[in-house]
């Protein structure tokens, strides 16, 4: 079972929109409020409310400063979980067939009544998608709420997974990558959408949009500009007086 | 990589008990009765006891047999399969040998060469991982296979075959300590790739996703100790590879053999501590850290 498809019917991911997010947390809280009471073992915190909280997430936001070669630094906020790898090495590395990517929408999964918790698929993930569970002793990961996407029981609005549901900025975006006429393959077309450390091989199907590029505040002062700059560079008067007092304090 | 001890224990005992089960399964030295229950018991020993210590790191070890199912693809499945299969038929040839004073060739040379598999397996379960780009290297293999090979010749008691072994392990060793060094520089990964925001300009990790540390970190950025690598690098050094080869030089007693199988042991437990301690997994590049 951990020898991978082929290839998969379709390829079910997310496409996160990197301009704009806006780093609130919110699609951490919600994966993590769904899945800690649906598929599988809880995620599970250690010492929450002490000296040295951690726990169990199946998606963390990263925050980044991008200094370009000319002008302003960029603040990027960056959510990143599991990108269901067409070439998933945390698959073929599993000694239990625990872990297994889905042929129907390529979805990456674990058998948690398989795993014996070695860890070593998450040696091999580049993107720390998986966290072993230190109370379950099994290894966790993004499911794409494969309970809830194709969950009659919910309405349909409610049928993405968690996280996309929640995001206020719109910044994640969920689709069948594997279908070229898909809102997110147009999508990841139209704004040259990318994958993370593509020279490792790994085939992510999870797209990241990347900012765009920034107004240039400074072409945009115009024929106005000349009118507001300052006329008396050394002030006069009273404003004068003060200055030359305040100095010689 | 944190370096847990009990794949440290793991994959330095059963190196050199399954080192030394290569040379028992080939005759060398040739032992019957008593002597070579001795030896084939100290060989099942380490290499039963490493095998035992790799459960300890287990979650759910009572699940453990589920690991011979994946061998088509999992190199940690592989290594079980042919660990056992390489104890079955080690075990078939040392009854013979020690209570029916028989010599089944055949056992013995497929344990043999079964034997070597599983530390080439073990080896390649880290040497496949493209994350951690210093141990995805071809020398990975050559490494553990060396260490082996001259730490079985050495519990085996064959001077002759130990002294060109330990040069030649000593050597990979350097080797290994050299190119690995630059693995991750030459691997090309770097938060920009990990990012994609590397054509945009220079990126700086500016805020984590946590206060606090998590499993990641726990598991793959360990920096404790790395500041005492090249000491530890000399210690692990003289050791594994210089005190055992001064002491095989000086005439033989079996106190000196002795001696130079602990200190040979020490040393490549250090090395293997160093193995794992300074190996860099690139997830860290996400948490600015390596």
């Amino acid at each position: 079972m951990t020898q991978l498809p082929e290839s998969t019917d379709r390829k079910m991911g997310l496409v996160i929109d990197l301009d704009t997010c806006v780093g609130c947390h919110a699609c951490v809280i919600s994966c993590k409020g769904w899945n800690t009471e649906n598929y599988g073992a809880p995620l599970s915190d250690q010492d929450a409310y002490g000296a040295d909280p951690s726990g169990t997430f199946l998606n963390r936001v990263h925050s980044y400063e991008v200094q370009p070669a000319e002008g302003h630094a960029q603040l990027i906020h960056f959510p990143k979980s599991c990108l269901h790898c067409e070439d998933a090495p945390c698959v073929t590395v599993c000694p239990t067939g625990a872990s297994y990517k889905r042929v129907e929408d390529g979805i990456v999964l674990v058998n948690e009544s398989d795993c014996i918790g070695c860890g070593l698929c998450a040696w091999s993930c580049p993107y720390g998608a998986r966290e072993m569970d230190a109370t379950e002793g099994v290894m966790k990961k993004c499911t794409l709420c494969v309970d809830r996407i194709y969950n009659e029981n919910l309405p349909e609005v409610d049928r993405v997974p968690s996280c996309v549901r929640t995001c206020p900025a719109g910044a994640r975006h969920f689709g069948d990558l594997g279908d070229p006429t898909s809102d997110v393959s147009i999508l990841v077309a139209e704004r040259g959408g990318m994958d993370l450390m593509p020279e490792l091989g790994t085939k992510p199907v999870n797209k990241y949009l990347p900012p765009r590029p920034k107004d240039q505040i400074e072409e945009q002062i115009d024929i106005l500009a000349p009118l507001l700059a300052p006329i008396a560079e050394e002030p006069k008067s009273f404003l004068g007086w003060l200055d030359k007092t305040l100095e010689k304090l | 990589m944190h370096p847990a001890p009990s794949v440290i224990v793991f994959t330095t005992l059963s190196g050199l008990g399954f080192g030394l089960l290569f040379f028992l399964g080939l005759g060398v030295p040739d032992v019957s009765g008593w002597v070579a229950f001795v030896f084939f018991a100290i060989a099942f020993g380490l290499s039963v006891g490493g095998l035992m210590a790799s459960t300890f790191h287990l979650s759910h070890p009572e699940r453990a047999l589920k690991a011979f199912t994946q061998w088509r693809s999992s190199w940690l499945s592989r290594e079980g399969c042919c660990a056992v299969l390489a104890l079955i038929s080690m075990g078939l040839y040392a009854i013979g040998i020690i209570f029916l004073g028989q010599r089944w060739g055949f056992f013995g040379i497929l344990g043999s060469i079964l034997s070597l598999a599983t530390v080439f397996t073990t080896s390649m379960i880290y040497t496949q991982l493209r994350t951690i780009p210093r141990w995805n290297m071809k020398l990975t293999p050559i490494l553990f296979l060396s260490f082996s090979l001259a730490g079985g010749a050495l519990l085996a008691g064959q001077t002759r075959i130990a002294m060109p072994l330990l040069l030649v392990a000593a050597l990979v060793q350097i080797l290994y300590w050299r190119q690995g060094d630059k693995a991750f520089a030459d691997s090309g990964t770097d938060l920009g790739t990990a990012t994609g925001l590397g054509d945009l300009g220079t990126v700086r990790a500016f805020e984590p996703p946590h206060t606090g540390t998590n499993y990641l970190l726990r598991e793959f950025v360990h920096v404790v100790g790395r500041k005492h690598a090249e000491k530890l690098r000399l210690i692990s050094f003289v050791l594994a590879f210089f005190l055992p080869i001064a002491l095989l030089l000086i005439p033989f007693s079996h106190f000196f053999a002795l001696l130079a199988v602990l200190s040979h042991l020490a040393g490549v437990a250090t090395s293997r501590w160093l193995f794992f301690a300074q190996a860099e997994h690139v997830v860290g590049l996400y948490y600015g850290k390596r």
